[in-house]
């Protein structure tokens, strides 16, 4: 008699649901999986190593290609630690900017994130619901830095520039008439919080369309409920953070248990699940982003209210403003010194980490006191996650497989690094 | 026959006239399905608030002209390690059944190719047999993702046969026939003698049983696009995968078209009293709406749904359809038996 042997199936790098480029080799008993053994490493681009070579503020874009679904957080996350060894005061202002723009952030990658879970489980519509609202945000990040994806705008003491007075509007051209220019323009007439406060009234309803696509769907219900669930003693043993362990049951939050910024000081709350399965990670990220809308809210009226500096006052580690370097020759050689040479950062080592929108993010560094740094290391939630990808998917149909690598919200970007 | 036709030998009349006939059925039923890949990318993109193609052509109308082009155009590659005899010969074992079954299909009183008795259980055996193509296909492409979807096709055909089947039986005692043509006959007097509301739970078992026959969203399994890629036409490339592609349109109106002739009374008038009307009456464009009008579900459940599971298919399958259907039909038996038949 002939041996029976498993399946194999190479699943990925080029795979739909592979979610950029996992390679997974699965193990099946005709469709039970057996065994999903991941492979990562397409995307390593060595940011760690690269970090090493250049000024501190160099590599502040390098961050935002970690996790190029929520480039903000990546960047707080880096620059935090250099203000941590740094010792450094960040100007309340930029603290209130930088939690709004964490929490656009949340509310992007969670946009991203229950879209491209649904197309995997099926319900194509909603991706595309949520990527209108994902342009709206993207605006907000195209209005404060110049760039909608790769902001690079949080610098070491605060962030690149205040907050603009006029969104940017629309222009005209043959492809778009009157009529739709105008409907196009009509809540960009005011300032970039006037928007953002208009893009936070109309945000629950659309989270309403995408509940009720969702939420109560049977089938969607049959494809999530009891799909990989985790216990919350193996979510904190496989070292899950965010969304994935707050499905679990456990609330463990860093904007809660180690308040940073201004978290402190706002009011939101943080919701967690009872079964660990799919079902209640995605109840728990659909109520995250209406927490972050009303965190938004909250950073709006106080931004509104307290206009004031956004970068720190200590110009040995942050550029002068531009008219008082034409006049003042100290400004002049700050100026000089901060974009060759940048700034050196005293002998010593600190790891900040921040809840980014998939769990922990956090950047060790090490500095031996020269203007870049000795070692850098990042620690991805996505990572943690991914390896637990193998106990989840365990004992579950190909199509869990695919549903589970949606909950997990892998960005092989921050995976590989 | 035409006159004209009378001047050729007497042996190629017959067969020539057929042939007449087959193209005028299938000439249209192909722009049809040109149309409803049109259509669909259209009402999918309105529904999911963008614009659906409107580069080719006036509003995009020649879009569908374009892509078949493209694809006529493409290469079609055979796999190394394919059954070159089968992989070629799949598309063409799942498109035949879905046009051959147009045969039977009447557009009007009396209009239909053949007018055959068994009409019923020649279309059951068709739409049965398309499934071999997907079958075929996947064991021919040597490719673990399309044998997983021929494995997933050959289970969900099997499971949904069956509840299609005792639906058809529902319709066979309502109407005391097989002929098509005289199931809709059965079915005159107005939409309240339409078959669709004494054998509702029979109308809502055969269509979705269509769409999972059809490989339709939400039972698209064998598909299957983000977990098993494209399944079965994984391999396919070119024209090879354009006729599945075709198969699978022809397949989506067959079914559309067979609802509205078993269920919602074909060509005939939805008002009783209009049927000797000139537009609102009895006619084949009565049939084209309604068959039209079962397409539009087609489209919406794939804007709207998430995929089944696979074992979740079998399930629905048999433990809710089919029960639904015995009890229906013993529902009906008794009915008959006491003479109570509210749709005569």
């Amino acid at each position: 008699m002939s041996e029976i042997r498993n399946y194999t199936l190479n699943f990925g790098p080029q795979h739909p649901a592979a979610h950029g480029v996992l390679r997974l080799v699965l193990e099946m008993d005709g469709e039970v999986i057996v065994r999903a053994d991941p492979h990562i490493g397409l995307l390593h681009r060595g940011t760690e190593k690269l970090a090493e070579s250049k000024p501190y503020n160099q590599s502040i874009g390098y961050m935002d290609r970690l996790d190029y679904v929520s480039t903000m957080s990546n960047e707080h996350a880096y620059v935090m630690v250099i203000e941590k060894l740094l010792e450094l005061e960040v100007p309340e202002r930029a603290q209130y900017i930088r939690v709004m723009f964490d929490e656009i952030t949340r509310i992007l990658n969670h946009l991203l994130w229950i879209g491209a879970h649904a197309l995997d489980i099926g319900a194509m519509t909603v991706f595309l619901y949520a990527f209108r609202e994902r342009e709206d945000l993207m605006d907000c990040y195209e209005a404060v830095s110049g760039a909608r994806l790769h902001a690079t705008y949080y610098r070491v003491g605060g962030v690149a520039r205040d907050l603009p007075d006029h969104m940017p509007q629309y222009e005209p051209s043959r492809w778009r008439n009157k009529k739709e220019l105008q409907r196009l323009n009509e809540n960009r007439q005011g300032s970039l919080l006037d928007f953002i406060e208009d893009f936070c009234k109309r945000f629950p309803t659309y989270l309403d369309e995408y509940e009720i696509l969702l939420t109560d769907n049977r089938i969607w219900k049959q494809r999530t409920v009891g799909i990989g669930v985790v216990t919350p003693e193996r979510a904190m043993q496989m070292g899950f953070t965010g969304p994935m362990i707050r499905g679990s049951g456990v609330e463990w939050d860093l904007r809660k248990k180690q308040p940073y910024e201004v978290y402190d000081k706002l009011d939101f709350d943080i919701p967690v699940g009872t079964n660990g399965d799919s079902y209640d990670r995605y109840l728990v990220r659909v109520e995250e982003m209406r927490q972050s809308n009303r965190i938004i809210e909250q950073c709006i009226d106080w931004l509104r209210k307290n206009p004031g500096e956004v970068l720190a006052a200590n110009h040995k580690v942050t550029p002068p403003r531009r008219e008082a370097m034409k006049g003042d020759m100290e400004s002049l050689i700050h100026h000089f010194k901060h974009f060759t040479e940048g700034y050196c950062v005293p002998e010593g080592e600190a790891y900040a980490a921040i809840e980014h929108p998939k769990g922990e993010f956090g950047v060790y560094m090490i500095s031996d006191g020269a203007n870049k740094p000795f070692r850098v290391k990042i620690r991805a939630p996505g990572f943690a996650h991914m390896s637990g990808l193998d106990e989840m998917s365990r004992g579950h149909m190909l199509a869990d497989v695919v549903a589970i690598i949606g909950t997990q919200d892998i960005v092989f970007g921050e995976v590989d690094r | 026959m035409p006159d004209l036709m009378l001047l050729l030998p007497e042996i190629m009349q017959t067969p020539l006239w057929i042939v007449i006939k087959i193209v005028v059925i299938v000439a249209p039923l192909l722009l049809a399905v040109a149309y409803l890949t049109y259509a669909e990318r259209k009402i999918i993109g309105y529904m999911q608030v963008r614009l659906g193609p409107n580069r080719v052509g006036p509003k995009g109308w020649l879009q569908p002209i374009a892509d078949a082009l493209k694809l006529m155009t493409k290469e079609i590659i055979i796999p190394t390690n394919a059954n070159r005899f089968l992989f070629l010969l799949a598309p063409v074992i799942s498109l035949a059944p879905a046009l051959a079954a147009w045969a039977v299909i009447p557009f009007g009183e009396g209009l239909i190719l053949a007018d055959i008795d068994a009409g019923l259980l020649y279309i059951l055996a068709l739409t049965s047999l398309g499934v071999y193509g997907v079958i075929v296909a996947g064991w021919a492409s040597n490719s673990k993702y399309a044998m997983l979807s021929t494995l997933r096709a050959a289970a969900q055909i099997v499971s949904y046969e069956i509840a299609m089947g005792f639906a058809l039986v529902g319709v066979l005692m309502a109407s005391g026939s097989l002929n098509l043509n005289k199931i809709v006959l059965a079915q005159q007097g107005g939409f309240l003698d339409w078959f669709l509301l004494p054998l509702f739970p029979l109308f809502i078992v055969y269509y979705l049983a269509g769409v999972a026959e059809t490989n339709r969203a939400p039972f698209d399994v064998a598909e299957g696009e983000s977990e098993i890629v494209a399944g079965f036409h994984v391999e396919y490339s070119g024209m090879a995968f354009s006729i599945f592609f075709l198969a699978e349109y022809a397949n989506m109106i067959l079914i559309a078209a067979l609802t509205s002739l078993m269920f919602l009374g074909g060509w005939l008038s939805p008002i009783g009293a209009w049927a000797d009307l000139p537009i609102l009456g009895d006619g084949m464009h009565w049939f084209v709406f309604k068959t039209a009008f079962m397409s539009f579900f087609f489209l919406w459940f794939r804007a709207t749904f998430p995929r089944y599971r696979y074992d979740q298919i079998m399930r629905l399958g048999w433990k809710i359809f089919i029960p639904v259907t015995i009890i229906w039909l013993a529902v009906e038996g008794v009915a008959i038996l006491l003479g109570w038949q509210p749709w005569l």
